[in-house]
């Protein structure tokens, strides 16, 4: 953008107004629920105690919980340091134009598309040894493969299977970023002798900046959530173990069938989620102002 | 036209690497769409034994399985529509105007992604009822727009950003009305935006199992909650899942055989 | 600095059939080494395919282009050394202004002391020089074309520098010192400069020579005289102007008369002249009112009076067609309806047969 300062109108609170009621309206209400129910012992429908932050101080002290926490932050990082190179190779390497465009388009988002239980069941089959393309090609590799038996050979199962499922999102993200970029852009890099290695440092990556910051905030986000389809893999964790958050706090909570308790650990799950978000957020965007000068803001 | 391939030959080994990567598990699943439970679970083979269209049968000729898929649609379709026209505008204003507090409101729309829809079980199951709206298809599209929205708006916004002010002025200049240059020559610019902001609306809200199982029962029950149905007491049954599962990649590649269009080769800057 | 001769013809279409698949029919023309020229014409006459052709980045589908006598045709932009600023500004958003700048001698591997001195030279005669490590992304429109210009310019060797309709965005306000600033550069540098544009009043202050094309073919070429005085077709009479020239249907007969409906115009003093129907050309400024009626001059009904600028437009209608006659500012306009006396013939009248001029 040329233009340093955006115009103050205040009035442009109008169109943000219909976008405010739809998400205030399916957010706020229950979102003050969940807090009311974290501060109190919930002992029947009838009897229910305020306990303060007796629930959040539990948990802040829980041993095991930092263990998860860390285990998780690793796969979220693992996550983001293979799908987003990943994905905007993918981008850099898929046609603009003619039927194969389209079609290239359409396989690549197919896996994005198969909903979450059924992705888990899928690499549960296919992971098996006896049975299962992936796991049977590992055995005969001489690989002692068992994602039911092993933990680490789970988590990776699942970094494997997040990597195939959800690469195409960071994919289609940067491919249309990619698209917008005007042909006169290319045009002068190749009137400025630019090599196709400085066309993408000065203008590819520069232009993708947007795309991909949502998509380094949505990987994050989603694979620090994730749920479904480890818990359809392992079926909660190979053993006793539990490699991810959502699955010790789940236990934890729900197992109990203590709504105090859940509640309470939900909202915690919520600002670190927030409290991670906001620092890369920022991040990027200082990075990206270093570079281009240009921020949204 | 420019030549601005990457690496050309390795380009190509590359993609073709992925796809074949891509493709592999879901040609297991359609393979296995094609086997019945026991030939599944009995040996490793990567093509069926016994060749069978019984689950394909069973769910095309079962309304209580069929009708999942239109139900799914309706919501779907309703959401995307919604989620994209309230995001429009919003992310016009997000992106042309300051104003007090807009920095805030914008990362607070991303905030209502980072819990696990868990949380809005009950409440929204509370809401839902006092509202008399369970079991609509308007329940799950309206609460899908939790998600979708924030989304929307941020992709847009990211796309609109990046078209210069100086278009909008010298639209006005040349007297257009905002409806006009807004569905004439703003839209084009950002058609992939519109057009990825679209096919992910209907991609999130399409495979989301937890609040769409909880806020329906019968009339409106998604496909993906009647899937759960073929994990009983009695075993898995992995045919079936893996026919249904099959058939529920063709609605969204034809959403995106549709925007294709939109989002590859977006509009060149031309003559304003 | 070249000179670029052109002898080609382009069709975006797979087999030719007529002149219609052509967006560039058959021409010849040449652009010598440090001319400024402008390609002026309306939306689709084709004046962006040749630009694109001349710059490379479209290859022409018959016929070849040359560089200073050395075949061309094929090769890429960067090997003919030219430097283009397209519509809007182009530039690198993660680079500084002296970055952007010195971009294209980065990828020449020139020496650091010699980028640094162009870039400062380049930058001065733009005055860019205080904002050299400012952020290009952060300034406002008219300073990026400069940029943009600039890219073009540090090149000691370009061989022509061609503009796409660069003012396009800029402000108004600011367009004509951006104009001022090209020939100022054109002036010093002494570069081939090829022009773009669907604005004649910056074709007309920037060029010294005007292609006027339409329909993918150069109407005339000229100077921006020439092409006022004498368009050598309806078209670039009726283009150029503002408003442009009047165009009345005649007769010539026989005796060397004319006559407009019945009307007789006079006797025109060029005798090569063919018989038959012809078409008057007269430009709004040359067409003066006589003091009273007489042989020469032809009676007309004053429709409309108004102030523009610089004077009086006067649109009438004589015989049946509309023509418009400039009146300085200081005059005393006749009237609305009241009836005046046009001396259609005269040292500035143009006579054109089936659209080309014949005298």
């Amino acid at each position: 953008m040329s233009t340093i300062v955006k115009p103050v109108n205040q009035k442009a609170w109008w169109l943000i107004l219909p976008v405010i009621l739809c998400v205030a309206f399916s957010a706020i209400i229950p979102l003050m629920t969940v807090v009311n129910y974290s501060v109190q012992d919930i002992i029947s429908p009838d009897n229910a105690v305020f306990v303060g932050t007796e629930w959040f101080a539990s948990i802040m002290r829980d041993e095991d919980l930092h263990a998860a926490l860390w285990r998780q932050l690793l796969f979220s990082g693992a996550v983001l340091c293979i799908e987003i190179p990943l994905g905007v190779a993918l981008a850099l390497s898929m046609p603009s134009r003619s039927w194969r465009a389209s079609a290239v388009l359409v396989i690549v988002s197919l896996s994005l598309l198969i909903p979450w239980n059924v992705v888990g069941t899928i690499w549960q089959i296919f992971g098996r040894t006896d049975i299962g393309l992936f796991g049977w090609t590992l055995a005969r590799l001489g690989l002692d493969y068992s994602y039911v038996g092993n933990p680490v050979h789970a988590w990776l199962t699942v970094l494997l299977m997040d990597v195939w499922h959800w690469t195409p999102l960071v994919a289609l993200l940067a491919y249309a970023g990619l698209q917008s970029i005007p042909e006169a852009y290319y045009q002068a890099a190749s009137i400025d002798g630019a090599s196709k290695w400085a066309v993408f440092r000065y203008i590819q990556l520069p232009k993708m900046r947007g795309v991909l910051m949502i998509a380094v905030l949505l990987r994050f986000m989603d694979s620090f959530m994730i749920y479904t389809e480890p818990f359809v893999l392992t079926g909660g964790g190979p053993g006793n173990s539990t490699p991810f958050l959502s699955q010790y706090l789940t236990q934890k909570a729900i197992g109990q069938f203590d709504m105090g308790p859940a509640a309470a650990f939900s909202l915690i799950y919520f600002l670190i989620i927030l409290m991670f978000c906001f620092v890369l957020y920022n991040w990027m965007l200082r990075v990206g102002t270093r570079d281009s000068g240009a921020s949204h803001d | 036209m420019t030549d601005r391939s990457f690496l050309p030959r390795k380009r190509t080994v590359f993609l073709v690497l992925y796809l074949v990567f891509a493709l592999v598990p879901i040609y297991w699943m359609v393979v296995m769409s094609f086997k019945t439970n026991q030939g599944i679970l009995a040996e490793f083979s990567l093509f069926p034994r016994e060749f069978t269209l019984d689950n394909y049968r069973l769910i095309l000729s079962d309304p209580s399985w069929y009708m999942g898929y239109v139900n799914s649609l309706i919501y779907v379709c309703m959401n995307m529509v919604m989620a994209i026209a309230v995001a429009l505008p919003a992310a016009y204003a997000f992106s042309r105007y300051s104003f007090l507090g807009d920095k805030h409101v914008f990362f607070w729309l991303l905030t209502n992604r980072m819990t696990p829809p868990a949380v809005f079980l009950l409440p929204f199951f509370q809401l839902y009822t006092t509202l008399g709206l369970m079991d609509t298809h308007w329940a799950v599209a309206l609460a899908h727009l939790l998600f979708n929205v924030p989304l929307a708006v941020w992709i847009l916004e990211g796309f609109m950003s990046g078209i210069p002010r100086e278009i909008d002025e010298t639209a006005y200049i040349d007297g257009y009305s905002f409806p006009r240059f807004f569905l004439t020559i703003f839209l084009p610019l950002i058609k992939s935006g519109v057009g990825v902001a679209a096919f992910f609306c209907f991609m999130f809200s399409w495979v989301e199992l937890l609040l769409a199982r909880t806020l329906t029962s019968v009339d409106a029950k998604p496909i993906v909650a009647i899937m759960t149905r073929t994990v009983s007491a009695s075993g898995m049954d992995w045919a079936t899942l893996a026919a249904a599962g099959t058939l529920t990649i063709v609605p969204g590649a034809i959403v995106i055989w549709f925007v294709r269009h939109y989002i590859a080769k977006g509009f060149a800057m031309g003559r304003v | 600095m070249a000179r670029i001769d052109l002898q080609l013809a382009h069709s975006y279409a797979r087999t030719v059939r007529s002149d219609a698949d052509y967006a560039l029919l058959p021409l010849d023309i040449v652009f010598e080494d440090g001319g400024a020229y402008a390609l002026l014409g309306p939306s689709g006459c084709g004046k962006t395919t040749m630009l694109n052709i001349i710059s490379g980045l479209v290859t022409p589908s018959h016929g070849s282009i040359r560089f200073d006598g050395v075949d061309r045709t094929r090769a890429t932009p960067q090997e003919r050394n030219i430097a283009q600023v397209f519509q809007f500004p182009v530039i690198y958003d993660t680079m500084t202004v002296g970055e952007n700048l010195a971009f294209p001698l980065r990828n020449r591997k020139e020496p650091e002391d010699r980028i640094r001195e162009r870039v400062g030279r380049i930058a001065e005669m733009l005055d860019l020089s205080g904002q050299l490590d400012q952020r290009a992304a952060n300034l406002a429109a008219d300073a990026k074309q400069k940029i943009s210009l600039g890219r073009g310019l540090v090149r000691a060797d370009v061989s022509a520098v061609l503009f796409d309709e660069p003012l396009t965005v800029i402000d108004p306000h600011l367009k004509w010192e951006l104009r001022r600033k090209l020939k100022q550069i054109h002036h010093e540098l002494g570069l081939t400069l090829i022009y773009v544009t669907h604005d004649q009043v910056e074709a007309m202050t920037f060029a010294d020579q005007v292609l006027v094309m339409a329909r993918g073919r150069v109407v005339q070429q000229g100077t921006p005289e020439e092409l006022f005085e004498r368009p050598s077709h309806t078209f670039v009479g009726h283009f150029i102007g503002s408003p442009g020239m009047n165009l009345l249907p005649v007769e010539m007969r026989e005796d060397g008369s004319m006559w407009l409906d019945g009307q007789r115009l006079g006797r025109p003093e060029t005798h090569q002249l063919p018989a038959g129907p012809l078409t008057l050309g007269i430009r709004p400024e040359y067409l003066h009112l006589a003091f009273g009626s007489g042989p020469d001059t032809v009676p007309a009904t004053v429709s409309q009076v108004r102030h523009v600028g610089t004077g009086q437009l006067l649109s009438v209608r004589v015989g049946g067609h509309e023509a418009k006659a400039y009146l300085p500012a200081d005059a005393v306009p006749p009237a609305e309806g009241a009836v005046v006396h046009l001396a259609l013939i005269g040292p500035h009248t143009c006579y054109y047969r089936n659209e080309e001029l014949v005298a």
